[in-house]
Parts: structure tokens; sequence; C-alpha cells
């Protein structure tokens, strides 16, 4: 089949209007029959008579309005069904009848808040009672309006085992008969971080793909993205919605610059800022700015994923490496650590202050850190303490912690280049 | 990937300190409002008529200044929007839905693909992806593990 082929068209046509028009699909219809499987198959059903009709027929002018009322005149015969049902129980058992006779004005209540129902549909696809991988493929599937073949490729597995991992979620969430809402009072913070943790480990599942592999990884880093933008438009008052966007869209800004043609990677101060994307800068800038200022207003302490793109945005806003603001990145590091203790941010904060007020006082902080059994088989840790040690002419303890590190290390390439720095140990390059 | 839509000009646009309609002012931005809540719109903006623009003519080596405007108003460019989408298709239904911004209700918007990274790197067959698949297939899953 070639994509000229008219028919072939039309298939193409009809998966992009499901892209678009999925979410709020399903969102509606879940709002409507109160249960995301059922819904899901309602939308696809209206899909399906889609591409039966529309390749004789052609596309309506209003796509998405013919899924939406083709999905909603079964819906209501569903319901109908049900009502029928719930009439012959009422006979039987009048007081259950009255709890299940919630059936709402079904014809209009679909088109009412499309944001509200889209939101349900987020906090419903990354349910804490689903597992964090099926919270990943719902979330693809249910907002990203990915097909389960897309997905299975995004995540590099086969499509029965994401198609299985989306039934049985769609099972819990029923079974466990999950309200379709907006978490409400404290729990809203709990659940909204959450969905941040899902979207956030989507786009580092994307940026973090290795060499080979690389070339279907972007669909997940620009899925998470969209998702991150959608999220920022339903809640836009929570200022980590929008930390999050700016954190992801400065590290995207990097991703045409952090490889080598052949895929090693360039580490950041070695990156060509000349190809860092501008206009994902600009964004991030701004929408950094933005949950800042969201944080001011509400008299809140910056979140976490603000303090990580405002850690960004030093680099980001730096036109050479030696223009990096590495006191206030050292600062923001501290803030983080004192938010959320950990001893890989005190590393991060570590080199920050090297950068900042030389080698020595980057050691002392590494040194606080070796008895850490949390990093025993850290490699970064004796990796950044042989650069500290090198830079101090202390080449022999230098050697040991480069050696060190390269057997603790995983990947073949940066455990050559840790035993080339080791090697380099043994004839220094005089230090200025 | 990600697609520049090239809005063309038209006579009116091109008019010497010609702002557009108000209503088909409101109309965009409803319509911008409604691709940036979807999150595909990553910028937009509009230009002045090429009155008060320029070109520059490239001849060996010699570089020669034309001052606006230009006449050929249907190859001239009123303003244009980046919006990142998953494809042409995509692209084109998001095209499709914007509001008729001529004022004489004929009107042209292009589209075109932005290179990206993947553009440049080696393409893998089928087979590869297929081989490569499979091969994942056989390691315990990590992916939530991360």
């Amino acid at each position: 089949m070639s994509a000229t082929d008219p028919h072939h068209a039309t298939h193409r046509t009809i998966e992009a209007v499901w892209r678009i028009e999925s979410p709020r699909l399903i969102a509606g219809l879940t709002r409507l029959v109160r249960d995301i499987a059922r819904a899901e198959d309602l939308a696809q059903d209206a899909l399906v008579a889609a591409l039966e009709q529309w390749p004789q027929s052609g596309i309506p002018d209003n796509p998405g309005a013919w899924l939406m009322t083709t999905a909603k005149h079964r819906a209501i015969d569903h319901l109908r069904r049900n009502t029928r049902l719930e009439t012959k129980l009422a006979e039987l058992a009048p007081e259950i009848a009255e709890k299940e006779q919630a059936v709402p004005d079904y014809v209009t209540a679909i088109d009412d808040n499309v944001g509200d129902d889209l939101l349900r549909l987020v906090f419903i696809s990354c349910h804490p009672i689903l597992s964090l991988e099926a919270q990943l493929a719902l979330t693809l599937r249910m907002l990203g309006g990915l097909t389960t073949d897309e997905i299975a490729r995004a995540f590099l597995v086969p499509e029965p085992t994401i198609a299985q991992r989306i039934v049985r979620a769609k099972r819990t969430l029923t079974e466990s008969r999950v309200p379709f809402e907006v978490p409400r009072g404290p729990e809203l913070g709990a659940r909204l971080s959450s969905v941040l943790k899902v979207i956030y480990l989507l786009f580092n599942e994307g940026y973090s793909a290795t060499a080979g592999e690389d070339w279907l990884r972007p669909t997940l880093c620009e899925e998470a993205l969209r998702l991150g933008r959608i999220l920022a438009n339903l809640v836009p008052n929570e200022p980590e919605v929008h930390g999050l966007v700016a954190l992801m869209e400065i590290q995207a800004s990097r991703s045409k610059a952090r490889t080598t043609p052949t895929g090693e990677p360039i580490l950041l101060l070695d990156q060509n800022r000349a190809h860092w994307d501008q206009l994902l800068i600009h964004r991030g800038l701004a929408a950094l700015q933005h949950a800042e200022q969201l944080s001011d207003n509400q008299h809140r302490n910056p979140g976490s994923y603000t303090l990580q793109a405002a850690i960004a945005a030093c680099h980001a806003r730096a036109v050479t490496p030696e223009a990096t603001d590495w006191s206030r990145i050292a600062t923001l590091y501290e803030t983080l650590t004192r938010r959320t203790p950990s001893p890989i941010i005190e590393l991060n904060r570590a080199v920050a202050i090297s950068m900042a007020q030389g080698p020595q006082a980057g050691l002392d902080i590494v040194d606080t850190l070796t008895n850490e059994p949390s990093l025993k088989n850290y490699h970064l840790l004796p990796s950044v303490r042989g650069d500290l040690l090198t830079k101090l002419n202390r080449h022999n303890e230098a050697r040991l912690e480069f050696t060190r590190a390269a057997t603790l290390t995983r990947n073949t390439r940066e455990r050559d280049l840790l035993l080339q720095r080791a090697k380099d140990c043994d004839q220094p390059l005089p230090t200025e | 990937m990600r697609f520049m839509i090239i809005g063309k000009a038209t006579p009116e646009t091109e008019k010497e300190g010609a702002l557009p309609d108000p209503q088909l002012l409101l109309e965009m931005g409803k319509y911008n409002e409604e691709l940036m809540k979807a999150g595909v719109l990553l910028s937009l903006d509009g230009l002045h008529p090429s009155s008060k623009g320029a070109r520059v003519k490239f001849s060996g080596k010699s570089r020669t200044v034309i001052d606006g405007p230009f006449t050929e108003a249907k190859e001239l460019i009123a303003g244009f929007q980046i919006l990142q989408v998953n494809s042409l298709e995509e692209a084109i239904e998001w095209v499709k839905r914007g509001p008729n911004c001529s004022p004489t209700g004929e009107g042209e918007v292009e589209i075109r693909q932005i290179f990206e990274m993947e553009d440049f790197a080696p393409v893998l067959s089928e087979e590869q992806i297929q081989h490569k698949v499979s091969k994942r297939a056989e390691l315990p899953n990590q992916t939530a593990n991360k």
C-alpha cells in the first residue's frame, strides 16, 4: 500500500483525528457511563465506524463531532439497556435500584466541562491503585491517543505486553470502582505529584535512551512535554506543573547537542551551545518564571521540579560554559537537598561548589559522602572525587578513584574514558 | 515532529498600517488557545506588510538590497505558527480547524516539516527494528524501575 493510495490516506487522517479527539471523547464518555473501560470501548466503536464509513463517504467536515455523536448514540443505547434493567430491578428490589438510579441528562452532559473531564481522565490514568508501568501505558493510551503498537514501540516491549497491561489496568479501575473525579483538599497535592512523576518518567524514558534505539525515543519526550503543557492549562495555578514543564522544555532544548552523530553522549559542559534549541529554552524560561511567580504569590516554597528547572536554567542562560553561575547553582542544590535530602543531590552540589569556590571546597563535601551506603556502588562518586583530586595535583589518589569508578560503571564507553583518565594520572599534565 | 504553518499574505494583509479585523482576531485567538490547550502550539507570530521589509539578493560576492513592498502577494508570508505533532496528517487536521483569515474567502496555508535530529540519524530497516523489539522482549522489563 503506497502513501498516495487514497484509502491509505483516509486511514492516516482517521488516525490523526483520533489522536486529536480521543482524549476528550474518552473523558466525556467516562463521565457519562462512569466506567473508563466501557467508555474506551464506546470510543473505539466510533473509531471502527469511522474506519468503515469514511473511506466511502469521505471525511466529514467536523470529524470530531461525528465521532462524538456516534459514540454518544452508542452510550445512550447502553444506558437505556441499563435503565431497563434497573426498572426491572426496581420491581424486585426497590432500595438497591434507588441508589443506582443516577442516570445523568446524557444528551447534554457530555459537552460541558471538557477541561474538567480531561483532568479527571489524567487523575484516573495515574491512579495510585495501578502499578507505575500501568499508569505510564494508560496515560499514553488515554491522554496521548497513542495506539498500543505505538506505545509498545516507544517502550521497546512487544505489543501484547502493552495491550495486556492496559486491559488489566482498566479492569482494576472498574473492579475497584475508582471514582471519576478530581481529588480535593489535601489529597490533591499528593495525587498531583504522582501525575507529575508519571509525566517526568515518560520524559526521562525517552531522554535517557542509549545509542541505537534513540530513533524511536523522541516520541516519549514529545509526548511527555505535550502532556505537561496540557496539564499546565488544566491546573494553571499549580506552580510545580509549570516547574516540570520548564524543566522538560529546557532539557529537551539540548537534545540535538547531547550526542555525537554515532550516539555517544556529550557532557553538558562540552556541548555545542549553538545546537541548543532557543525556542524551547525561551519557553522553558518563561514557564520557570511563571512557576516562581505562582509560588511567590501563594507564599509557597518552590517545589523540586521548579528548583531543578532553575538549575537547568542557569546552564541555559550561560552563553559559554565559563559564564555559568555556579554559586547560584550551588545555592539551588542546597535548597533542593534541604527539601528532599539525597546524597546524589549533595554530590551535585559538591561539583557546583568546586566550580564556584575551587576543587578543595568541593572535595570537602565529597569526603563527607564516601561512607554513604546508598552511594557505595555509584560510579560518579569516585569519578567526581578523582576529578577533584586531579585538579589538586593528588594524582596517585586520583588514579585509584578513576580505576574504582571504571569497575563500577556498566557503560563501556564511560569505562574506557575512566580507564584513560586513570592512565593519564601517571603522566599528569601540569595544572595552571 | 514539528511543522511550520505558514499563512500566506493577501492584498488585505499587505495594506499599509492594516490591522486585522477584530472579529477575525477573536476567532484566531480562540483557535490558538485551543492549540495551546492541546499542547501542540510552540510558537506563533504575525508579520507586518512587506512594505516594512526588505530583500537581500545574493549574486556571487555581491549583495543587493531591495526594499519592500513586494508585489506577488500569494508568495508572501503573513504569519506563522510552529506546531509539535505526531504526523503531517495531524498537522493538516489542526490547520483545517482554523478560521478562514482571508477577507475575500480565498486563502492558503502552507504546512512544512522542520528538520529534527532523527532526520539525520541513520535509518534502520524494518527488520532491524523487529530484531531490536524481540531482543528487548527477552530482557526482564526495566521500564518502570527508572
